[in-house]
């Protein structure tokens, strides 16, 4: 670390992230806009008829297939659709919600995305913590004996999906805790803040808020920090064996300072990579798991629009949350140099 | 992105085993040099309860009525044996693990349902490991353009959440076969396996025996397959078998979000029944429970065979 030289990341090193994240986000647009036009059957009438044949009659159905159609172009050549639809969905115009026509799906997006954002984030930061806190522990020679056996048989829990911890957490804290202690002292089924209170900045809403979001929030955390403390566990043992902590431990320092100068400082920095690798089933899990809590996020937004067989909030949603990750790993990269003075060095070296 | 994340390379490891022996050998001698490294206990552990779950599968086809997974087939909501519902009914020896909401029953769907699970993660793996394994050498191996391409294209694809892409796909599609949905999950898997060979290949090119070899005269595709690939072994296990238990979570995903193979009984798709149900509240937790479970032991016995594959590959973890 001697100084940043020369203000930080290099440049080719920022340049090649940022085409890494614009064709990510090219091919995930690609993809759901080819997609429904494989597809042997017209999405805008089965759609129509999914929900006719669920409500007799639908209001105002020709405008939807109008509008509809307009969406899947079938008036444009075929390359002018394609730039159309790039434009639209760069500008986050993803057209109206066929469910509850006629609210834009972006304005659905955007009161849902927070909830999400929020979750995810609080969740994430918390597992990263945990796991990696663990992994090093697990390691280190001076761990007492107990957390040598502790941490190990809590890995069980790491093979086990978000989906089926919330299920089991649901089940416990909501449904059978409240019929053995009689009542409404453990947590909600639904919902992520109360009917009863106003959003807004106010503390009521606070606590509502962080009340309807632990089950989920623990749900994630229970079965997500493990992959972490794996990871951290087998880049300590290396890191361990390496000359410079031995140099450290002969050196007399305390041991405390060896584990976080020496070892978790070198072990962190490929995790910070892995967490790029995670993301998209961290991601998926969270929408799962969601939808288990009736949480008022994307996850349930999509999962209310493949009920309804609404299209356009379909592709809406996943596009938003693909951009969202393919962001979140464009950050991390970025990040990334900064606690990593090799990566500037080996680019430097490259140019 | 560092490609060697979470796996020091195979070289480096085996090389520096001797100076590891000395300091941290707790585990009272389970592990000498002379044990055999696949025999270790997690893999071990892992291997037979998987192996039992597929018996199971196999057996119970034969043994049971699997007739009885059609709807209507049985009396409503009836507990397993040994239990009570909440109109006081107790479990029928007819229908040992209970029946669910719709007249189905329960054994029967899992005799069913665990099977096509278990398939469609095998199968999406397979593809998903074999294109991989193709990539990866590739990239390693010709390097310069191939390699730019592949790298960039498993960077970009390992960062796309299966799950959404699929969504998409089975809602603009409607019903999947087994085989299309092994197939379409299979198109999420071979990021990593490319990413992991890749890197290993690129490290390996430059060790002694591969220049060897090269200096003698072996064609290109016996140094590949005959002197680097069964250093890969473990790796290839290990990456098979990750990639089996996320190709599972993500078909259990779309499974649970409705969509998927609609009329195949899967462990998703049962939970999917006893979620829309409301089993949850009406207490029927055999009926997402029992899949939940089942699950819950696959997922775990996935994760032991990894550990296990782990201590195989990279020798340093099998001392502490």
């Amino acid at each position: 670390m001697s100084g940043s030289s020369g203000g930080g990341i290099p440049k080719e090193y920022v340049i090649n992230r940022l085409i890494t994240f614009v064709i990510t986000v090219w091919i995930a647009a690609t993809l759901i806009w080819i997609i429904p036009r494989l597809s042997p059957v017209d999405p805008a009438e089965v759609m129509l008829g999914r929900m006719a044949s669920g409500g007799a009659f639908v209001e105002g159905s020709d405008q939807i297939l109008a509008q509809l159609r307009e969406r899947f172009g079938l008036n444009e050549p075929l390359w002018m659709q394609y730039l159309l639809y790039l434009r639209s969905i760069l500008t986050f115009d993803f057209g109206l919600s066929a469910a509850s026509f006629p609210t834009p799906v972006a304005a659905l997006i955007w009161q849902a995305l927070p909830w999400t954002l929020g979750l995810m984030l609080l969740s994430v930061i918390i597992t990263f913590i945990i796991g990696n806190a663990l992994g090093a522990f697990m390691v280190w020679e001076r761990t007492p004996k107990v957390w040598k056996v502790v941490i190990p048989s809590m890995m069980i829990f790491t093979a086990i999906p978000p989906i089926l911890s919330g299920l089991l957490l649901l089940y416990l804290f909501s449904i059978k805790m409240r019929q053995w202690t009689g009542n409404e002292f453990f947590f909600p089924l639904t919902g992520s803040y109360g009917l009863n209170v106003e959003p807004g900045w106010t503390l009521e809403f606070a606590q509502s808020v962080a009340y309807h979001g632990t089950l989920p929030a623990l749900s994630i955390i229970l079965v997500t920090f493990g992959f972490w403390t794996l990871g951290m566990r087998g880049l300590m043992i290396t890191v361990q064996g390496e000359d410079y902590v031995n140099l450290a431990k002969a050196k007399g320092l305390k041991p405390r300072y060896i584990l976080y100068k020496y070892m978790v400082r070198n072990a962190i920095l490929p995790q910070v990579t892995a967490f790029a690798l995670k993301i998209g089933l961290l991601v998926s899990g969270q929408i799962l798991v969601e939808r288990i809590f009736s949480y008022n996020g994307m996850g349930k937004l999509l999962y209310d629009a493949i009920l309804d067989q609404d299209f356009s909030v379909i592709q809406g949603v996943s596009f938003i949350i693909i951009l969202m990750t393919a962001a979140s790993v464009f950050i991390v990269d970025l990040i990334y140099p900064l606690i990593d003075p090799r990566i500037r060095q080996s680019t430097e070296k490259a140019a | 992105m560092a490609d060697t994340a979470n796996t020091p390379n195979v070289t480096a490891t085996t090389d520096s085993e001797a100076a590891g022996v000395v300091d941290t050998s707790t585990a009272g001698g389970r592990f000498n040099r002379f044990d055999n490294p696949w025999l270790n206990p997690k893999l071990i552990w892992g291997v037979s309860i998987l192996l039992f779950i597929i018996v199971m599968g196999m057996i119970g086809q034969f043994i049971w009525n699997t007739d009885l997974v059609f709807t209507g087939s049985t009396p409503l909501k009836l507990p397993p044996v040994g239990f009570e519902n909440l109109r006081g009914q107790g479990g029928v020896g007819d229908y040992p693990m209970g029946t669910d909401g719709a007249g189905r029953d329960l054994m029967a769907l899992l005799i069913v349902g665990t099977p096509n699970t278990l398939m469609i993660g095998a199968i999406a793996s397979l593809i998903g490991m074999s294109t991989g394994i193709f990539l990866g050498f590739s990239a390693g191996f010709i390097g310069g353009r191939t390699d730019d391409v592949i790298r960039i294209l498993s960077d970009v694809m390992i960062t796309i959440p299966p799950l959404l892409i699929l969504v998409v796909f089975q809602s603009a599609f409607g019903d999947v076969s087994l085989i299309m949905m092994s197939v379409l999950i299979a198109g999420f898997m071979w990021q990593s396996p490319t990413r992991l060979i890749r890197a290993q290949v690129l490290s390996m090119r430059e060790s002694g025996y591969v220049k060897m070899a090269q200096l003698s005269g072996a064609s290109t595709m016996h140094i590949m397959f005959g002197e680097m690939m069964p250093n890969l072994v473990p790796y290839l296990f290990g990456s098979f078998i990750a990639n089996v238990t996320t190709a599972i979570v993500t078909a259990v995903g779309l499974e649970v979000l409705g969509l998927g193979p609609q009329r195949i009984p899967t462990l998703g798709r049962v939970i999917y029944d006893a979620i829309n149900s409301g089993a949850l509240i009406q207490n029927l937790w055999w009926w997402w429970g029992l899949p939940t479970a089942l699950l819950a032991i696959m997922f775990i016995a996935l994760l032991l065979v990894n550990l296990g594959l782990d201590e195989v590959s990279n020798p340093r973890l099998r001392k502490v």
